[in-house]
């Protein structure tokens, strides 16, 4: 049990971790960059939880295709999008 | 083939073949709930990031009204409150029941720290004139109005959740006190429900605060 416990306060201490970067790296002029490192922290973060702290680590396949459906389904949602922009703002005719 | 009638005696309901089976597809269940919420949100997301990429300067100029630091605190409060429903489910594995219960009610009592902070936020918003439906003279960028909807829809809906959790976690805390035999399966999906809110509010922190934040 202790060492579960310790385990998840190292997952808790590296959420953290990762907060302070993402707040921090906010305030650099990264330009682009920074939305992609910040979505990119965030997608990291998330990972985290699902994995320790919803416990997907130790799931069975078919709760991890549930959880991970989600993912191809925002796919589709935005490929959707992405395809209305495009073709309303660079084929206007 | 599984007697259809329940069998509470057993633990479980005669669909069942054993209690093993019904956890599993509670488990289940819940992922497939929470899928269903994540869809909810990501349309939120989308609008979110359709709008950022074709208003970039009216997102600038919205987001640096925001409370960054009160919306930081509140991401590490939740961050905190997943640490402790998820230490509950480890402890109540153990049968340290009490222990567990603790780490609950700590979970709902952050979440009510949360909700009080956005309140105070929500307050200085207001206070600002960043309103739903605010005058667009009021901005630089006429747009910026849209923005500011789509900030109120995304943590509205997202504080609703949480407050949905809150009060389900406290349930929990205050049965788990109670009973001497606690069932491990309520825990582990209100876990799962309070792990999902505290992912919603991991993407929507830097979508709606962290945008132009280092300068022109």
């Amino acid at each position: 049990m202790k060492r579960e416990l310790v385990h998840l306060s190292g997952i808790y201490v590296g959420l953290m971790v990762l907060l302070v970067i993402t707040t921090g790296s906010a305030f650099l002029n990264l330009g682009a960059f920074n939305g992609v490192l910040n979505i990119a922290i965030a997608v990291a973060k998330a990972a985290l939880v699902y994995w320790f702290f919803m416990e997907l680590r130790t799931a069975d396949a078919l709760v991890r295709l549930a959880a991970l459906s989600v993912i191809f389904w925002i796919l589709v949602l935005l490929c959707a999008d992405a395809a209305d922009w495009f073709a309303r703002y660079l084929n206007p005719s | 083939m599984p007697n259809a009638e329940a069998t509470s005696a057993q633990g479980y309901a005669g669909q069942f073949y054993d209690a093993a089976q019904r956890h599993r597809a509670d488990s289940l269940g819940m992922w497939l709930f929470l899928a269903t919420e994540a869809m909810l949100f990501s349309g939120l997301f989308a609008a979110l990031l359709v709008y950022r990429i074709m208003h970039p300067a009216a997102a600038k100029e919205v987001s640096l009204h925001f409370q960054l630091w009160i919306a930081a605190l509140n991401t590490a409060v939740l961050l905190t409150s997943s640490f402790a429903v998820a230490a509950a489910r480890v402890l109540l594995r153990h049968s340290r029941r009490g222990w567990a219960s603790g780490c609950l009610a700590i979970t709902a009592m952050l979440g009510v720290l949360f909700l009080i902070l956005k309140t105070i936020e929500y307050h200085i918003d207001i206070r600002d004139g960043i309103v739903p439906a605010a005058t667009p003279s009021l901005f630089q960028n006429p747009s910026a109005t849209l923005f500011i909807d789509l900030y109120y829809a995304a943590t509205g809906l997202h504080a609703v959740h949480l407050a949905i959790g809150v009060i389900w976690i406290a349930a929990l805390a205050i049965v788990a006190s109670r009973k001497k035999a606690f069932p491990h399966t309520p825990v582990h999906l209100a876990g799962l429900y309070w792990h999902f809110v505290d992912v919603v509010w991991i993407f929507l922190f830097p979508t709606l605060y962290l945008v132009g934040r280092s300068g022109p």
